[in-house]
């Protein structure tokens, strides 16, 4: 580890925090319904849109309403997406003659571009004409993004309201975030992007001569503008297989720092959000607080892990000096190299700029672990928040009663139905991450995707799920997924891990926001605070870690002390 | 107030463990998911051991001791039920022995008194009427309807003084299973299914428990646990199948039993019928368990002055002469006019003439006085002594009476100040005047009681707010209120005034506790979310409020208010031990399980544990033993300490969630040892 490497990390800290405000703000006032800088220029498009559709946008939904709209929403871009997959072949901007995509792979690319999980068990250079990537994948990365905020807005308001049915109108929030927030962000960020050299362009690839005299196809396309969303919101499937590693999806430290800030940005600019709605900032805070302490924590592990030496190669000088480089990239480094494998995994972004496979045991770990705690560190946008808060639910109840009420948060009583709610929305990622793993890793279906054998061969297979389950979409690499059985369960595990959630966490806004405020008083555990945040923190590592221990133990634990025995598989 | 020694009888003791075993019917057992599931891997676990030691299959002396400690695990969460319901049936028994022995005479519709049946006090019907005479228990919860008899209470209130039950008025209610001493009354039946003692008797006995929010939310909780780890450990077979191991079901069982919540599990119920214990040695009867928990969540409190803050009545404080009177004088005269006088304040002068002075009451006889009794008309009392005339009354009575009689000396300025400034301390002013001339003012004030502004800092610190009660107008109770140390007031405060104050802390959300005897309580007590009804006070009261306070004690409430947030700790500081154990118990058995798959992972048995065998074994024993070492706290609450939440959390955290985090690794560790030397395994 170098000083260099950690003042890199805490500038990219420093810069988020600073974000943190200014957005909040101008997202508070935007679904609030209050005029925003942008609703000049925006107001009299969003009303034309609520004009074409019919919808009245004074008109507020309860949370089954909601519910529906947002299933149904969710639904047709599956459909529509799946639709396109199969039939790119006849749809135009295909100048590679591109092939349709076979049903297995068109499904589990469908449900993970609506699921905000993009993982890619394809190529896209290889598999995506244009025209899929643009009408078909951005669009969808634009719109699961605008659905994981509208579901956290939604959150928001079951705690800020007092005794109301309603929790807010989901088109309303859809149209809201898409237009007022996401384009107008990724215009910006893809013009940084263009400047610093990410191609945006409709050529066909360029054969390249390369000096030894091979032949080499470069890929093209508009990718700078598809990379933004990419990012922006937290989608990470990336135009080139390569994904941010690839030079022209990102190619300078600057572009890197851009990168991640974007991972990161409206997901803790929600906390804020929450905090705005709620009359107490520190609330917001503290929930940040929370998720910043695990980040932090993971960024030192990981960071830590890759700069030490792997004991199997460290009679090697080179690597001694420079720590475990095999699959980053140089123009990033060590400590840029990990930073980004923990964000993107904080995250339920998936975009890597270095191979995760390629990583030590534990620097390996730390990303799985990220996937396994539910994304709730920062999270995917919208998504992270409403996990967090399931977590931060569950920590008020055991810990409230300790201070002898009835546990309350935000002026909310935390009873029997949010705990039985929370408690199902939290079981859905064991379910899925365990079921679907201890299933692969006993049939031949599965262990014929494997790379590896051993314990690194179990992680790869772990990490699939998790990344699936958790809607991440990063890939350990290593383990060929684009198989049958691999396109279905994955593609169940991404169906699982979102929509079991989403469903319980809206009937816990509903069921908030019919509640009465209690007033915060001497007796009330205070909930803006340093032992608040240490609570959640321990609440996530003891729900989300206990129940992966076992398997963490076989998987990166495992491998990393059978390599310091001298085992290798 | 008795505390019950649990370790009284044996019987007690021996009651439990027959109960323990009763309760493994599996009808009994699914009301609690965590001992449940226990039971039911207990039993998979037991089946499959008969089936390997008729195939003769090794290791039978390892998997026989897991499962035995696996019914332990079952049969001490049994006990510590058994235990808690057994110390209120002890309770119940002599409550029960009078309600079956007693008989009634139940009148006939149409006869006069003369005309009665006698009936077994089980068959009697709301609204009949029976008639009770001296040396008879009342057969059910009723209203005097006629008469006047002097009753003892104390089967109920351990209090052996007799009290009065009336017809009309407050004093109105008695109760089943009470004696009347003297007289005899006529009573009109008001519930009859379940009277009073019934209710008492179900309550303690844990019968008639019905769970309560909190606690539904938190079985709802460990359910949820109970099911992650299902996931968990039913995951782990085929992780092992690809690693190359196997993992023995037997052992599998013993990690899903150590990791599920079992501890809280298995003292959760025993936590609630020991709560209503405590609330019933308190003597305080709870209606229901919901209201014990509310009180706990209460934020207002509403008290009533008289009585619960301040003593019944004023006294006199003080004697403040009017210019070129001596004090001494001032009280001589004072003391002559109170010495016929009966009601408390007049006492209480001749009281502090007395104390300050010296002046001895002197016998009336000796004086040929001719006492004045106070009037409505004069609004004033006092005395006459040969030639001369003393009177006390209101300070505007004197006044009047001065401009009747006096030598047209005005009262001086000076006297009208001390009344100004007697009014603003939140006293009483009682102008004394002799011969036509005031001599000065006696101040009476209300006695705030004893410590009691001690007891708001603490419910201060609890975050609760208090607020009193009272028909004085809002000078006086300003001052009181400043005194005794409550937050707010209500002044000149009627029924309905009680009622709208209540009704707006609940909008805003508020939990509200109030106490209240009186018939016009009725609907205030009806409308607070914890109403506790005083057992002197009328059947409209008590049908209204949810509590009972059977000392008729309205500073009760505090105790109350203790009990209830008392039950949430001890529940949350259980939950959070018992999770926080788990960490342990995965060094303990994962090491065990994974090491003959990938030997390195040996490096994980922190401990140091003696064999696979041996770590597994003491998990297992640890899990169970635990919850025998907690069921005296179970039993008896977390201590509770008035103090700001966030303080009582961290303590709680550091207590309970550290204490869980390594309490077993030192518990394993030793039973690890022990183990290990007796050769066990």
């Amino acid at each position: 580890m170098t000083v260099n490497g950690w003042l890199q990390i805490l500038f990219y800290c420093a810069l988020l925090l600073l974000s943190v405000r200014p957005l909040g703000g101008y997202l508070h006032r935007l679904f609030a319904g209050e005029r925003v800088l942008l609703t000049p220029v925006l107001g009299l498009i969003e009303r034309g849109f609520y004009r074409l559709a019919g919808v009245d946008a004074k008109q507020e939904q309860g949370w089954l309403a909601y519910a529906i709209a947002m299933l149904v929403f969710n639904l047709l871009g599956f459909v529509l997406l799946y639709a396109m997959l199969r039939t790119q072949q006849w749809l135009p901007l295909n100048p590679q003659q591109l092939p349709n995509l076979p049903a297995d792979l068109a499904f589990n690319t469908a449900m993970s571009f609506t699921t905000n999980t993009n993982w890619q068990a394809y190529g896209g250079e290889a598999t995506m004409s244009y025209f899929s990537q643009m009408v078909g994948l951005a669009v969808q990365n634009f719109l699961s993004a605008a659905t994981g905020i509208a579901l956290a807005l939604a959150l928001i308001r079951g705690f800020a309201r007092k005794s109301a049915q309603a929790i807010g109108n989901a088109w309303v929030d859809l149209t809201r975030a898409t237009l007022y927030l996401l384009l107008p962000v990724c215009l910006v960020f893809a013009v940084v992007l263009i400047w610093q050299g990410v191609p945006q362009n409709f050529s066909a690839y360029i054969e390249a001569t390369t000096l030894e005299g091979a032949k080499q196809l470069i890929a093209q396309g508009p990718i700078a503008s598809q990379e933004v969303i990419k990012v922006l919101g937290t989608n990470g499937g990336g135009f080139l297989n390569a994904n941010s590693s690839h030079p022209f999806e990102n190619p300078t430290p600057l572009s890197n720092l851009v990168e991640m800030l974007a991972i990161f940005l409206i997901g803790a600019a929600l906390t804020d959000v929450f905090g705005r709605a709620v009359g107490n900032r520190w609330q917001g805070h503290a929930i940040l607080g929370a998720m910043m302490v695990l980040f932090i924590a993971g960024v030192a592990a990981a960071y830590w892990a890759e700069s030490a030496a792997p004991n199997a190669l460290a009679h090697f000088d080179a690597v001694q000096a420079t720590g475990n480089l095999e699959g980053k990239e140089t123009r990033f480094g060590i400590a840029s190299s990990a930073l980004f494998a923990v964000i993107t995994t904080a995250a339920s972004c998936g975009a890597v700029n270095a191979m995760h496979d390629s990583f030590t045991a534990l620097g390996g770990a730390v990303p799985l672990l990220n996937m396994m705690l539910g994304e709730v560190i920062i999270g995917g946008v919208g998504a992270g928040f409403y996990g967090m808060m399931l977590y931060a639910l569950i920590a008020i109840f055991m810990a409230g009663l300790m201070v002898g009420r009835t546990p309350e948060y935000v002026g909310k009583k935390i009873e029997a139905r949010e705990i039985k709610l929370a408690s199902l929305a939290v079981l859905a990622a064991p379910l899925a991450i365990l079921g679907f793993t201890a299933i692969a890793c006993v049939l031949p279906a599965g262990l014929k995707g494997l790379a590896n054998a051993g314990p690194h061969g179990f992680s790869e297979m772990l990490y699939a799920y998790s990344s699936a389950a958790a809607n991440n979409g990063s890939a350990f690499a290593g383990l060929s997924a684009n198989s049958v059985f691999y396109n279905v369960t994955l593609g169940l595990a991404m169906l699982i891990g979102r929509f079991a959630i989403i469903v319980p966490m809206l009937a816990i806004a509903g069921s908030l926001a019919a509640k009465k405020q209690v007033p915060a008083s001497a007796g009330t555990l205070p909930t803006d605070g340093g032992l608040f945040v240490a609570l959640v923190v321990a609440v996530v590592l003891v729900f989300g870690g206990l129940t992966f221990l076992p398997s963490l133990v076989l998987g990166p634990i495992a491998e990393h002390v059978t390599m310091l025995a001298g085992s290798r598989y | 107030m008795k505390p019950v020694q649990a370790s009284a009888s044996s019987g007690l003791w021996i009651g439990a463990l027959v109960d323990a075993a009763r309760k493994l019917d599996p009808r009994r057992l699914i009301r609690n998911p965590v001992m449940f599931t226990t039971g039911l891997v207990a039993c998979v676990a037991t089946v499959l051991f008969v089936r390997d030691a008729i195939g003769g299959a090794p290791q039978l002396l390892f998997s026989g001791q897991i499962i035995v400690w696996l019914w332990f695990t079952v049969l001490f969460a049994n006990f510590a039920e058994a235990l808690a319901e057994g110390r209120g049936k002890a309770q119940a028994a002599a409550l029960r022995h009078t309600r079956t022995q007693t008989r009634a005479r139940r009148l006939n519709r149409n006869g006069g008194d003369a005309a009665f049946t006698w009936v077994s006090a089980t068959e009697l019907r709301a609204n009949d009427l029976v008639r009770v005479e001296a040396g008879e228990f009342i057969p059910g919860d009723g209203e005097v309807v006629e008469g006047v008899a002097t009753v003892d209470e104390s089967a109920i209130t351990g209090e052996s003084a007799p009290v009065v039950r009336e017809s009309g008025g407050d004093r109105s209610a008695v109760t089943g299973g009470t004696r009347v001493l003297s007289d005899w009354i006529k009573i009109r039946i008001t519930a009859a299914g379940s009277s009073f003692l019934d209710r008492m008797i179900a309550l303690v006995e844990g019968a008639a428990r019905q769970k309560t929010p909190n606690e539904l939310a938190l079985n709802v909780l460990l359910a949820g646990m109970t099911l992650i780890f299902i996931l968990a450990c039913a995951s782990i077979p085929s992780f092992a199948a690809y690693a190359g191991g196997q993992v023995s079901v037997i052992v599998l069982i013993a990690l899903f039993v150590t990791l599920i919540p079992t501890t809280i599990g298995a003292l959760l119920s025993a936590i609630g019928i020991a709560g209503m214990n405590r609330l019933v040695r308190f003597n305080v009867l709870a209606m229901s368990g919901r209201a014990v928990e509310a009180a706990g969540d209460v934020d207002t409190l509403l008290l009533d002055k008289t009585g619960t803050i301040t003593l019944g009545n004023r006294q006199a404080a003080d004697f403040l002469p009017a210019p070129g009177i001596e004090a001494r004088e001032l009280a001589e005269a004072a003391q002559l006019a109170s010495l016929a006088d009966e009601t408390p304040e007049g006492r209480s002068i001749v009281v502090l003439a007395k104390e300050r002075f010296g002046i001895r009451a002197r016998d009336v006889a000796d004086l040929h006085a001719r006492f004045v009794p106070f009037s409505a008309q004069t609004r004033m009392s006092g005395v006459d002594l040969g030639g001369g005339e003393i009177r006390k009354g209101a300070v505007d009575a004197i006044v009047e009476y001065i401009k009747a009689h006096g030598h047209g000396e005005p009262v001086p300025g000076a006297v009208l100040e001390d009344v100004e400034r007697v009014a603003k301390a939140g006293g009483t002013p009682l102008a004394v005047a002799r011969d036509g001339r005031v001599l000065g003012i006696v101040h009476l004030k209300d006695i705030v009681k004893n410590g009691i502004r001690s007891r708001f800092a603490e419910l201060r610190r609890m975050g609760i707010k208090t607020v009193m009660i009272t028909g004085d107008n809002p000078l006086t109770a300003a001052a009181i209120a400043a005194e005794a140390g409550v937050d707010d007031f209500l002044a000149q405060a009627k029924p309905e005034d009680k009622l709208a104050l209540i009704r707006s802390e609940q909008a805003q959300g508020k939990l509200v506790a109030m106490c209240g005897d009186g018939t016009n309580d009725a609907p205030a007590l009806a409308q607070a979310d914890v109403g506790v009804a005083m057992q002197t006070g009328t059947q409209a009261a008590r049908e209204a409020g949810n509590m009972v306070d059977l000392d008729s004690d309205p500073t009760k409430l505090i105790e109350i208010v203790a009990i209830g947030k008392q039950l949430l700790i001890t529940r949350g500081a259980l939950t959070t031990f018992s999770v926080s154990n788990d960490v342990a118990k995965y060094f303990a058995i994962l090491p065990a399980m994974f090491a003959t798959i990938y030997p390195p992972l040996a490096v994980l048995n922190i401990m140091k544990l003696g064999s696979p065998q041996s770590a597994i074994l003491s998990a297992t024993i640890f899990n169970a033993l635990i919850i025998l070492l907690l069921v005296p706290l179970a039993l008896r609450g977390v201590k509770y300490r008035p103090a700001p939440a966030a303080s009582l959390l961290a303590r709680n955290l550091a207590i309970y969630g550290l204490g869980g985090l390594v309490a077993p690794f030192i518990g394993i560790k030793l039973i690890d040892l022990a183990l290990n030397a007796i050769g066990l395994v």
